[in-house]
């Protein structure tokens, strides 16, 4: 970081010169997107790539498949949670965004799931290892959804309702990936 | 015993006596040798197969728990034959063992996780299905949850129950892959040690119905304490969730267990002590009380020295608690007695003659500490007062101002304070009916949250000390005593807990052989 500031030479020197050649640098990328977007207009140079502004939020970007994105828990062929609160992705969440609350439940072979499961996207990085730690493959990110702007830190956080509403699970990328 | 013999474990000489096993020599040199029915606390069985050491003239490999050492014995416990034994015997633990751990509450501290990660196969050679039993999750008793499918068979809690408790509720019934352990038809597991059950059995087959789901065992800490559940003072270890606080509804507190202590209880401690934790974090004072409303401790505090400054030494009475530490007796005795000039300072019976003991751990007395009142107040057992009688007491020495250390008041004695405005100041820990009724409520911390020592029913000095924050503002004792001493002008200030221990060692004369540089972890007897 301590770098020797280089000294100016002659022409950089006088100030004009170099917004000059700022201003033919901007120009060249304008005009040269510019005709080839032109020519993409006619069908023409379609294989090569001109700069491309996406109208975000009306224009979604294109989210790779295996991109992290909003968990959701998954569900048994009952309905209920395949989670069993056994706490590790709560353990290993190094930003500690993860509640979870256990409740024993009739069922011998289940035994254990979750009263409380929240998540409060507020403080999530986002890292996936929640979805490495666990063992009965509950909770993935695969929703592609990305966006969790609010006006509140408490409608970040997600409740184990939210986290179980997704009725389309397997579909779930495809129609994000479909919809571009 | 005295004749010493020199055994070999692992090329490491060793003196030591021949009364001993190979797998105590090695435990207590710091050579780990896998087990699981072998307890120091249990008579050997030799059914578990883990603790397979070499000795050397044996054909065989040798089980260290059951092996016992003789002079010039050399064993290895560290040869490609002793592990490839282990892992061969932990894979046929683990051919009908779940694999549960994700809602075991054992995983975490559990005997087969830890020898596996350590001599595991890792590349099972088992192909068929695994055996299920028939009681899976299955409570036994008010505090034990049975699974069968987790057991291995050690017997560790037939043992307990036959040679501890000797109450031979559990057995291990069928043979070979179909032997279960469960209880005897007919037979109920209702003795009062169960608990125990929970920490000897080293899977989680047995596991406590209290805990249960509550909080993962990663997430607690622990530190030492004495057990105030009755006079025994059974050496404990508490539990404590620091790091998610908002698992078990916020309460900090999940568990007890027992700490070995050769002279008080061994490993063992009894449901009542364990399950008794409740107190520490439910229904507790936090802030003084001034008729009913919360107010700061100041103003509290000056109200109580105002209380104080009205009545006269004779009309006022102190009730003492057998819950209080040593140092806060000290510290009472010290405010109220040398310097207030009280005279009508006295313990109640409350719960002193039970008539509720057994031979192995429990006591009449479910006080931690009334030989502590006693070796500092020359308090005996004729001189207690009854609480029946308090109201008549009261009246005898017109009584207006009564000072309650923890104790339920009869109905009777609270009617009657309220009829003649007899001033009520209550310090205690957790309210109940004489707290509601007071005038004052001064917030007092409980054993958990302070350091201090208690005096066992076998006049066993034990210290304890405390890893806990205080509820809100509540203090032990001594703490308060030394506001009000600030305040009434007397001479006595104690700035540190340590302080205060120092003076009670030197001035009260039944502690005068305990030497403060070197007091032994187990305790020290004291006399009376």
């Amino acid at each position: 970081m301590d770098k020797k500031k280089k000294d100016l030479n002659t022409i950089q020197f006088f100030y004009i010169t170099e917004i000059i050649r700022g201003l033919y640098i901007t120009s060249v990328h304008f005009f040269k997107n510019l005709a080839l977007h032109i020519l993409h207009l006619f069908g023409i140079a379609k294989n090569k790539k001109a700069m491309v502004t996406y109208q975000y939020p009306e224009e979604k970007r294109e989210i790779t498949r295996r991109a992290r994105t909003r968990h959701r828990i998954m569900k048994r062929e009952d309905g209920t949670p395949r989670c069993v609160a056994c706490m590790m992705c709560e353990t290993v969440c190094p930003a500690r965004c993860i509640y979870i609350v256990a409740k024993e439940v009739e069922n011998p072979e289940v035994e254990k799931a979750p009263e409380i499961f929240e998540i409060d996207l507020g403080r999530c990085i986002y890292c996936g290892y929640c979805v490495e730690a666990c063992p009965e493959d509950a909770i993935r990110m695969d929703t592609f959804i990305l966006d969790t702007a609010s006006y509140d830190r408490d409608s970040m956080l997600l409740t184990l309702e939210d986290l179980l509403n997704h009725d389309n699970q397997d579909d779930l990328y495809n129609i994000n990936y479909m919809k571009k | 015993m005295s004749e010493k013999i020199k055994v070999t474990i692992n090329g490491k000489e060793i003196l030591t006596t021949p009364d001993k096993t190979i797998l105590q020599v090695a435990e207590e040199n710091g050579i780990d040798i896998p087990h699981y029915c072998y307890h120091p606390g249990l008579p050997v069985a030799g059914n578990c197969r883990m603790c397979l050491v070499e000795v050397e003239g044996a054909r065989k490999l040798q089980t260290a728990c059951s092996t016992q050492v003789r002079d010039g014995m050399v064993v290895r416990t560290d040869t490609p034959q002793v592990k490839e034994a282990v892992r061969q015997v932990l894979e046929f633990m683990l051919i009908n063992h779940p694999l549960d751990c994700p809602v075991c509450d054992q995983a975490g501290e559990c005997g087969l996780q830890d020898y596996y990660m350590e001599y595991g196969q890792y590349d099972p050679k088992f192909i068929e299905n695994k055996n299920k039993k028939s009681k899976k999750a299955t409570p036994i008793g008010k505090y034990v949850i049975l699974d069968q499918e987790r057991c291995i068979l050690c017997a560790r809690c037939v043992r307990f129950t036959r040679f501890i408790t000797k109450t031979e509720e559990i057995g291990i019934f069928n043979r070979g892959d179909h032997s279960e352990v469960d209880l005897f038809p007919g037979k109920e597991l209702n003795n009062r040690y169960t608990g125990n059950l929970v920490d000897i059995c080293p899977v989680g087959a047995m596991t406590c119905r209290d805990f249960r789901f509550k909080c993962r065992v990663w997430y607690l800490e622990e530190f030492d304490s004495i057990c105030p559940g009755c006079s025994r003072g059974c050496n404990i270890k508490i539990y404590y969730n620091p790091h998610r606080p908002h698992k078990a509804d916020g309460n900090r507190v999940l568990r007890f267990k027992p700490r070995f202590n050769p002279e008080v209880n061994r490993y063992w401690m009894c449901d009542d002590g364990r399950y008794g934790y409740k107190f520490i974090d439910e229904n507790r004072i936090m802030y003084p009380l001034k008729g009913k409303e919360e107010v700061y401790l100041d103003e509290a505090i000056n109200s109580f020295v105002s209380l104080l400054k009205e009545s006269i030494p004779d009309r006022t009475f102190y009730l003492l608690s057998a819950n209080s530490t040593n140092e806060e007796l000290f510290a009472t005795k010290k405010f109220f007695v040398d310097n207030y000039k009280l005279e009508n300072i006295f313990l109640p019976d409350e719960d002193i003659f039970t008539g509720d003991r057994d031979d192995l751990l429990i006591t009449e007395d479910k006080h931690p500490n009334t030989n502590g009142v006693k070796a500092i107040f020359n308090i005996l057992y004729k001189d207690l007062i009854k609480l029946d009688e308090l109201r008549e007491l009261l009246e005898e020495k017109s009584i207006s101002l009564l000072i309650v250390n923890r104790h339920e008041l009869p109905e009777d004695v609270l009617d009657f304070i309220k009829e003649n405005g007899i001033k009520l100041v209550y310090l205690g820990t957790n309210f109940n009916k004489t707290s509601k009724a007071a005038d004052l409520v001064f917030p007092i911390s409980v054993f958990a949250e302070k350091e201090g020592s208690f005096i066992n029913v076998d006049k066993r000095f034990q210290k304890f000390s405390s890893r806990l924050e205080p509820l809100g503002v509540s203090m032990p004792e001594w703490v308060l005593f030394n506001r009000l001493s600030e305040l009434m002008e007397f001479p006595v200030y104690y700035s540190s807990y340590m302080n205060i221990f120092k003076h009670m060692i030197s001035e009260v004369g039944a502690f005068k052989n305990i030497d403060l540089n070197n007091i032994n972890k187990y305790g020290v007897l004291v006399e009376l």
